[in-house]
C-alpha cells in the first residue's frame, strides 16, 4: 500500500480547480428550456399566416414597447445588483434587485392588460384559431418563466431585506441572474418573432 | 466537496440491526427518503427491472395474439393498448431509468466523488420519474374516465396526430400518457443537469476531462444529449394537451393544423431519444470490453470524438423516419445522406472495440459474454440501419417488420444485453456479492438463441410485407410458421430472463463474497469496499492516468507514462 | 474446461443462426412459389418496386459485405486472443491506439457512405420525380378510418377498396398516379409488389404512381397506425388487361341497377339511415361517410376485406359490423331479421 500511498496523494500541491456546479447546473438547463422554446418558436412561424378564420396578428396585436424596454433593462439592473453583491454593498443589492423585480412586474402586467383586451375586445382566445393556439402558447410559456423568475428574485429580496441573504451567497446569486438574463435573451425572439416577423 | 469534513469510519457504519418492526420502518423510510446517490441508483434499476418484467409480459400477451393468424386472443383495442404500453414502457419506464441508474451509481464513484452535484434534485428526478411510470399504468383503471373503466393509451408510442385528437381518442387515456411522458421527462431533465454538473465540478483531483474513464464521458455526452432531447417531445406533448384541452389546434387538421407537424417534433425527439439509449450500452461495453480483455481502450480520444460526433449528427436525421411521408426529393436525398454519415463515428466505436480485444487475453466470464454477443448483433442492427436509410428501401420497409427487427436489435440485441452485461459486472460492488456464473451463462444462451430465433425471423416478415402494428392477419399471406417462430423464440427469452430474475435475487443472500475489486479492474469504484460507504472514499482518491487501479498495480509500468 | 463449455456454446449459437436463416430463406421461397397472393417485395410487377428491388440488391451486397469483413475480424479476435489458461494472471502488452489504423478505418466507411448515397439518390430522383405522360390514368386515394375510397376524376367512378388498374405493359407504357389524400387520420398505401409506400395525409396531398406489367390481383394494406381496426384495412389492387379495364370502367360507370323486386329492400336502405352514409348512383342515397355501394356486387370482399363478399357475410355485416371488424365505424342499425333479408337481397342486385 505504500506505493498506493504515493500514486494516488502525489503533488498535493497542485491547483486543481473544477467549475462552480451551480453555474454548470444552471447552464445545462438553460440549454433544455432553450430546446423546449425553440420548438414553440417554429411552431409559431410555421403557422403564420395559416389561420383559416381571423382575427389576424396584423389586425388585433399592438407592439408591447414598454413592458419590452422595462424587460430588457431589467437585464441591466439585476447585473448591477451582481456587481453589487459581489463588493458586499448588500443595500444596493437590494435596491438593484427591488428595481429588477419592479420592471419584471411592469411587464407582467403589460402582458396581462394586452391578454384582457385581446380576448375580451377582439374574442382572440386559444381556441380561436391557429393564431390564437401558438400566440397564447408561446407568449405564456415565456410569462411563465418570468413569473418563475420573479418568485425567485422576491425570495431572494425578503430574504436579503431580512438579513439572511449575505455576500457570500454571491454565487448563488449570480446563477439566478443567469437565468433572469436567459428569460430576457428568450423575450427578444420572441418579441421579433410575434410582433415583427408574424406581424 | 473537499471540503467535507473527513468521517471516521466508525460513525459511518451502518447501525447495527434494531428489532422488529421499527427497524423495517426505518429500513423502508431510509429508502424512500434517501440522496444518497447509490441508494437512488439501485431504486432506477429496480424500478425499471421490474417493468422490464411488465413490458415483457405485454410483449408475450402481443406474441400470443400473432402467433397465429386470425387469432381472437386479444380484441383489436387491447391489442393497441398492449403494443402502445410495450413501446412506451419499454422506452421511458425501463430504457431510460435504467440508464441514469448504472449513471446514478457509478459516475460519482469512478470520478471519485462522494455524491452527485445535487442529491436532493436526483431524489425528486427519482421519485418524478417513477411518478410517471404510475400515472401511465394508473391509465388501465383511470383511462376511459367517467365513461367505463379497463382502458390505456393505444396510439402506438409515436402518438402520430390527429389519431390523439379528442375527436377520434376520447376518453382519458391519451392525456395519461401525455401527462405520464411530461412528468417523467421533468425527472430526466433533472436526472441530465445533474450528471453534467457532476462530471464538469466533482472530479477528483488529478480527473482531467480526458481522464474520465469512457463509461463518465459517455454519460457526459448522453446527458447533454437528453437536454436537448427530452424538452422538444415535453414541448410536443403540451401542445398536445393544450388541443385536448384548451381546444387549441397545433394538429388539428379541421382548423388548418398541420398532422406533419407532429410528426417532425416527435421524432426531433425520437430519434436522438435512440441514441440517448444507446451511449450508455456503449458506456457499458467501454467498461467491460477492456477489462475482460486485459488491455486499455484501443483510441480513447476517437472514442471520445465519435460519442461527440454521433451526439451533433443525430440531431440532424429525424426526418429518415418519415421517408414516406412525401417530402421532396432533395429533402430526402439529404436526409439519407445525414443519416449514413452517423455509420462513421459508429463504426469507429465497433473497430476500436475489435481492436481492444486484438492482442489482449479474453476472459468469457458473464459479462464479457453479454458484450460479445452485443458487438455481433449492434453491427448486424447497424447495417439494417443503413438499409433503411436508403430511402428507396424504407419505402418498402417503414413501418414493416423489418424496421421491428431493426429497432428490437438495437434496443434487445444492444441495449438490454449490455444493461445485463452491466448488471453482472456491477452487482458485487453493490452488494458485495457475485451473482452465480453457472445461471448467468444458461440465462445468456438462453437468451442469445431466442432472441435470434425471434429477430432474425421478422426481418424477412417484414420483406414479405407485414406491417407492424397490426393485431392479425390474414391466412393466405405466407406469414403463419414465421410468426410461430418468432413466438416460440419469445417464450425463450422470457425463460432466460426468469433465470436473471431469479439469479438478482437468490444471489443478493447466497452469493459468493465478492471483494473489493472481482474483476481485476482498472477504475475508481473498485476501490472502495463492495458495497461502498455512503461516503464513498474515506480519503479523496487522486489520479494521474485513465486508470488509477492499473497504475497502483503496476507501479513500474504506469499508464500515465504513455497517454498523450 | 470452461474454456470447451464457452466453445461448445459458440458452436451451438453459430447452428442456431444458421437454422433460422434457413427458416426465413425458406419462408421466402415458399412465398416465391405462390406469389401473386403474398406481398414480397422481392417479387416486383411493376416499375417502383423493379428499381427498389435492384437497389436492395446492391445495399444488400455492400452491407453483407461490410457484415462478413467485420464479424469476421471480431470472429478471429476472439479466437485467437482467449485466454488460454484462467490461473496465471500475466497482463499483455497494453496498447493505447495508433494513428494510421484509426485514419483507415475512418476513411473506408466515408468512401463506402459516399457510394451509398450517390446510388440511393439516383434511385429516389428516378422513382420520386419521374415525369408524368400524357396518357396517365388518374385516380384520387382517399383513405377513411378502416376503408378506401377510390375516386377517377375523368371517368366519373367512385368505388372502394378494391382498385382497377389497366396492365401498363414496358412497350406501351401506361401508368397510374395516385393522387393520396384522407379523411380523418394518417394512413399509407402500400402494395409491395408495385411500389413503396406512401402516406396519406389530412391537409397535405401526396402523389405516387404505379405501372404494373403484369395483369392479375397484388395485395397490400394500410401501413400507418390508423386506430383499432388498422389491421383490417387490406388493399387489392386489380391490374386488368385492356379489355377487362373497359368492361370494368364501362359497368362502373351505369347507376345503380333499379330493380322492382327488391323495392322493400330498397325502402328499408332508405329509410333506416343507411343513405346517410352510403351512395348508391342514380337513387336518393347520396351518403359520403361509408364506401358507395352502386356496385357492391362487382367487389370480391367487403368492409375493406374483412370477409368475402357473399349474401350471408353482407346480411351478417349488415346486422353487426363487429362481427367482423370489431371498431369499424358503421353501427349496427339494429334491423329485425325481415328487414335484413329485404335489404340484403336489394344490396345484392347492386352489381
Ligand atoms: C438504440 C436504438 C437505435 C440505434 C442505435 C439505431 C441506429 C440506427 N438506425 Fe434505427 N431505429 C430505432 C432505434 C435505433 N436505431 C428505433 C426504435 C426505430 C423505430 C422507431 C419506430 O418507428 O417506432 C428505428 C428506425 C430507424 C429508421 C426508420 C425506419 C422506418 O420507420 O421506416 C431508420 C432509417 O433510416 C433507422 C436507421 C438507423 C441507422 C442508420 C442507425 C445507425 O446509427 C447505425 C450505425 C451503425 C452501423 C452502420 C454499424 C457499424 C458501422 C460500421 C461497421 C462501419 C462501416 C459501415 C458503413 C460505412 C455503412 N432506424
Ligand atoms: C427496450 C425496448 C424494447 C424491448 C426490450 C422489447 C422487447 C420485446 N419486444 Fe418490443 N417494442 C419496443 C421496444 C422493446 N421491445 C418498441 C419501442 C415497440 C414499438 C411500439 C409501437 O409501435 O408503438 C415494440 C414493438 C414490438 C412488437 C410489434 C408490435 C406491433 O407493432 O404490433 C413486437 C411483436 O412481436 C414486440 C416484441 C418484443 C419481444 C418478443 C420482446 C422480448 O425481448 C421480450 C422478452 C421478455 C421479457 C423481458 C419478459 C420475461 C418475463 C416474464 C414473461 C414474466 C413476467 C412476470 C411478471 C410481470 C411478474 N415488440
Ligand atoms: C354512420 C354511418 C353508416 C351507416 C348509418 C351505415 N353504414 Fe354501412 N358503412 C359505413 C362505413 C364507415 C363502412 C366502412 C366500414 C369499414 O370498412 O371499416 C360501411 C360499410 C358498409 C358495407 C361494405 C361496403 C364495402 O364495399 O366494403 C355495406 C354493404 C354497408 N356498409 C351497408 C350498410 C347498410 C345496409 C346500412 C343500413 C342498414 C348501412 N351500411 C348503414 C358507415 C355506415
Ligand atoms: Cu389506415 Cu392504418
Ligand atoms: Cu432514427
Amino acid at each position: 500500500m505504500s506505493t498506493a500511498t504515493r500514486v494516488m496523494h502525489s503533488a498535493p500541491e497542485q491547483v486543481w480547480k473544477l467549475p462552480s456546479r451551480g453555474r454548470v447546473g444552471m447552464l445545462s438547463l438553460i440549454i433544455g428550456e432553450a430546446a423546449l422554446f425553440t420548438i414553440f418558436v417554429v411552431a409559431y412561424i410555421f403557422y403564420i399566416g395559416k389561420s383559416l378564420t381571423g382575427p389576424t396578428p396584423a389586425q388585433v396585436l399592438e407592439v408591447p414597447i414598454l413592458g419590452t424596454i422595462c424587460l430588457l433593462s431589467s437585464s441591466f439592473t439585476i447585473w448591477r445588483s451582481e456587481h453589487a453583491i459581489e463588493h458586499g454593498k448588500m443595500r444596493a443589492f437590494s435596491g438593484w434587485l427591488a428595481a429588477t423585480i419592479l420592471l419584471g412586474v411592469v411587464f407582467m402586467v403589460g402582458t396581462a392588460i394586452e391578454w384582457q383586451k385581446l380576448i375580451f375586445r377582439d374574442g382572440l382566445t386559444i381556441r380561436t384559431n391557429l393564431f390564437g393556439t401558438t400566440f397564447y402558447s408561446l407568449v405564456g410559456l415565456h410569462a411563465t418563466h418570468v413569473v418563475l423568475g420573479l418568485s425567485m428574485l422576491s425570495i431572494v429580496l425578503v430574504l436579503s431585506l431580512l438579513g439572511r441573504f449575505s455576500a457570500s451567497q454571491s454565487e448563488r446569486f449570480a446563477v439566478i441572474a443567469l437565468y433572469w438574463h436567459f428569460v430576457d435573451v428568450v423575450w427578444v425572439v420572441v418579441f421579433t418573432v410575434v410582433y415583427v416577423i408574424g406581424r | 466537496m473537499s471540503d467535507l469534513p473527513m468521517p471516521s469510519s466508525q460513525t459511518l457504519e451502518p447501525e447495527p440491526a434494531q428489532h422488529g418492526s421499527t427497524a423495517l420502518l426505518e429500513w423502508l423510510q431510509g429508502w424512500l427518503v434517501t440522496v444518497d446517490h447509490k441508494r437512488l441508483g439501485i431504486l432506477y434499476i429496480l424500478y425499471s427491472i421490474f417493468f422490464l418484467l411488465v413490458a415483457g409480459a405485454e410483449a408475450m400477451l402481443i406474441r400470443i395474439q400473432l402467433a397465429v393468424p386470425n387469432n381472437h386472443f386479444l380484441t383489436a383495442q387491447v391489442y393497441n393498448r398492449y403494443f402502445t404500453m410495450h413501446g412506451t414502457t419499454m422506452v421511458f419506464l425501463v430504457g431510460m431509468p435504467i440508464l441514469f441508474g448504472f449513471g446514478n451509481y457509478i459516475v460519482p464513484l469512478q470520478i471519485g466523488a462522494r455524491d452527485m452535484a445535487f442529491p436532493r434534485l436526483n431524489a425528486l428526478s427519482f421519485w418524478l420519474t417513477a411518478f410517471g411510470g404510475l400515472l401511465l399504468y394508473y391509465s388501465f383503471l383511470g383511462g376511459s374516465g367517467l365513461y367505463g373503466v379497463g382502458n390505456a393509451p393505444d396510439v402506438g408510442w409515436f402518438a402520430y396526430a390527429p389519431l390523439t385528437a379528442r375527436t377520434f381518442s376520447p376518453g382519458n387515456a391519451t392525456d395519461y400518457w401525455a401527462l405520464a411522458l411530461i412528468v417523467s421527462g421533468f425527472g430526466t431533465l433533472g436526472a441530465a443537469v445533474n450528471i453534467i454538473a457532476t462530471t464538469f465540478s466533482m472530479r477528483c483531483r488529478g480527473m482531467t476531462l480526458m481522464r474520465m474513464p469512457l463509461f463518465t464521458w459517455l454519460y457526459l455526452v448522453v446527458s447533454g444529449l437528453t437536454l436537448v432531447t427530452i424538452t422538444p417531445l415535453t414541448a410536443a406533448q403540451f401542445m398536445l394537451l393544450i388541443d385536448r384541452y384548451l381546444g387549441g389546434h397545433f394538429f388539428d387538421t379541421q382548423a388548418g393544423g398541420s398532422a406533419l407537424v407532429w410528426v417532425h417534433f416527435f421524432w426531433i425527439f425520437g430519434h436522438p431519444e435512440v441514441y440517448v439509449l444507446v451511449l450508455p450500452a456503449f458506456a457499458i461495453a467501454n467498461e467491460i470490453i477492456p477489462v475482460f480483455s486485459r488491455k486499455a481502450i484501443f483510441g480513447y480520444p476517437a472514442m471520445v470524438a465519435a460519442s461527440v460526433g454521433i451526439m451533433f449528427v443525430s440531431l440532424g436525421v429525424w426526418a429518415h423516419h418519415m421517408f414516406t411521408v412525401g417530402m421532396t426529393s432533395v429533402t430526402n436525398a439529404f436526409f439519407v445522406l445525414s443519416t449514413m454519415l452517423v455509420g462513421i463515428p459508429t463504426g469507429i466505436k465497433i473497430f476500436n472495440w475489435i481492436a481492444t480485444i486484438w492482442g489482449g487475453r479474453v476472459r468469457f466470464q458473464v459479462p464479457m459474454l453479454f458484450c460479445l454477443a452485443f458487438l455481433y448483433q449492434f453491427l448486424i442492427a447497424g447495417l439494417t440501419g443503413i438499409m433503411l436509410s436508403v430511402a428507396p428501401l424504407d419505402w418498402q420497409l417503414h413501418n414493416s417488420y423489418f424496421v421491428i427487427a431493426h429497432f428490437h436489435y438495437v434496443l434487445v440485441g444492444a441495449i438490454v444485453f449490455c444493461i445485463f452485461a452491466g448488471l453482472y459486472y456491477w452487482y458485487p460492488k453493490a452488494t458485495g456479492r457475485m451473482m452465480s456464473e453457472r445461471l448467468g451463462k444458461w440465462h445468456f444462451w438462453l437468451f442469445v438463441i431466442g432472441f435470434h430465433i425471434t429477430f432474425d425471423t421478422m426481418h424477412f416478415l417484414g420483406i414479405l410485407g407485414m406491417p407492424r402494428s397490426i393485431y392479425t392477419y390474414q391466412p393466405d399471406r405466407g406469414w403463419n410458421t414465421l410468426n410461430m417462430v418468432i413466438s416460440l423464440g419469445g417464450f425463450i427469452q422470457a425463460i432466460a430472463v426468469l433465470i436473471f430474475a431469479y439469479n438478482f435475487i437468490v444471489s443478493y443472500f447466497r452469493g459468493d463474497e465478492a471483494g473489493d475489486d472481482p474483476w481485476d479492474a482498472w477504475t475508481l469504484e473498485w476501490t472502495t469496499s463492495s458495497p461502498p460507504p455512503v461516503y464513498n472514499f474515506a480519503e479523496e482518491p487522486e489520479v494521474r492516468s485513465r486508470r488509477p487501479l492499473w497504475d497502483l498495480k503496476h507501479p513500474h509500468d504506469t499508464d500515465w507514462e504513455y497517454e498523450g | 474446461m470452461r474454456r470447451v463449455s464457452t466453445m461448445t456454446g459458440w458452436r451451438v449459437l453459430s447452428a442456431l443462426a444458421g437454422l433460422s436463416l434457413f427458416a426465413g430463406l425458406s419462408g421466402i421461397a415458399a412465398a416465391a412459389e405462390t406469389a401473386g397472393s403474398i406481398p414480397d417485395m422481392m417479387v416486383p410487377s411493376a416499375t417502383p418496386a423493379h428499381q427498389i428491388f435492384s437497389l436492395t440488391l446492391f445495399v444488400l451486397l455492400i452491407t453483407g459485405s461490410i457484415f462478413v469483413v467485420v464479424a469476421g475480424l471480431l470472429t478471429v479476435a476472439i479466437f485467437r486472443f482467449r485466454s488460454r489458461n484462467s490461473g496465471t494472471i500475466v497482463e499483455p502488452p497494453q496498447i493505447y491506439g495508433s494513428t494510421q489504423v484509426e485514419l483507415a478505418w475512418t476513411v473506408v466507411p466515408i468512401l463506402i457512405v459516399a457510394v451509398l448515397f450517390l446510388t440511393t439518390a439516383r434511385i429516389i430522383f428516378a422513382i420520386q420525380d419521374a415525369p408524368k405522360p400524357k396518357n396517365a390514368l388518374d385516380v384520387t386515394v382517399v383513405g377513411h378510418q378502416f376503408w378506401w375510397e377510390f375516386r377517377y376524376p375523368s371517368l366519373g367512378i367512385v368505388t372502394a377498396n378494391e382498385l382497377h388498374v389497366p396492365v401498363s405493359p414496358m412497350d406501351r407504357p401506361q401508368p397510374t398516379f395516385l393522387k393520396l389524400l384522407s379523411a380523418d387520420v394518417i394512413h399509407s398505401f402500400w402494395v409491395p409488389q408495385l411500389a413503396g409506400k406512401t402516406d396519406l395525409i389530412p391537409n397535405h396531398a401526396n402523389t405516387m404512381w404505379i405501372d404494373p406489367h403484369t395483369p392479375g390481383l397484388y395485395l397490400g394494406q394500410c401501413a400507418q397506425f390508423c386506430g383499432s381496426q388498422h389491421a383490417m384495412m387490406l388493399l387489392r389492387v386489380y391490374v386488368d388487361t385492356p379489355s377487362e379495364y373497359a368492361a370494368w370502367v364501362k359497368n362502373q360507370q351505369k347507376i345503380g341497377v333499379q330493380d322492382p323486386a327488391v323495392a322493400a329492400g330498397r325502402r328499408v336502405f332508405e329509410t333506416e339511415a343507411c343513405m346517410n352514409c352510403h351512395r348508391v348512383a342514380g337513387t336518393a342515397a347520396t351518403g359520403a361517410f361509408g364506401p358507395d355501394l352502386t356496385h357492391l356486387m362487382s367487389r370480391s370482399t367487403i368492409a375493406s376485406g374483412a370477409t368475402t363478399n357473399t349474401p350471408e357475410h353482407l346480411r351478417e355485416w349488415i346486422k353487426d359490423p363487429s362481427h367482423y371488424k370489431d371498431g369499424a365505424l358503421m353501427p349496427s342499425m339494429q334491423l329485425n331479421d325481415e328487414q335484413l333479408n329485404q335489404v340484403t337481397a336489394y344490396l345484392e342486385t347492386l352489381k
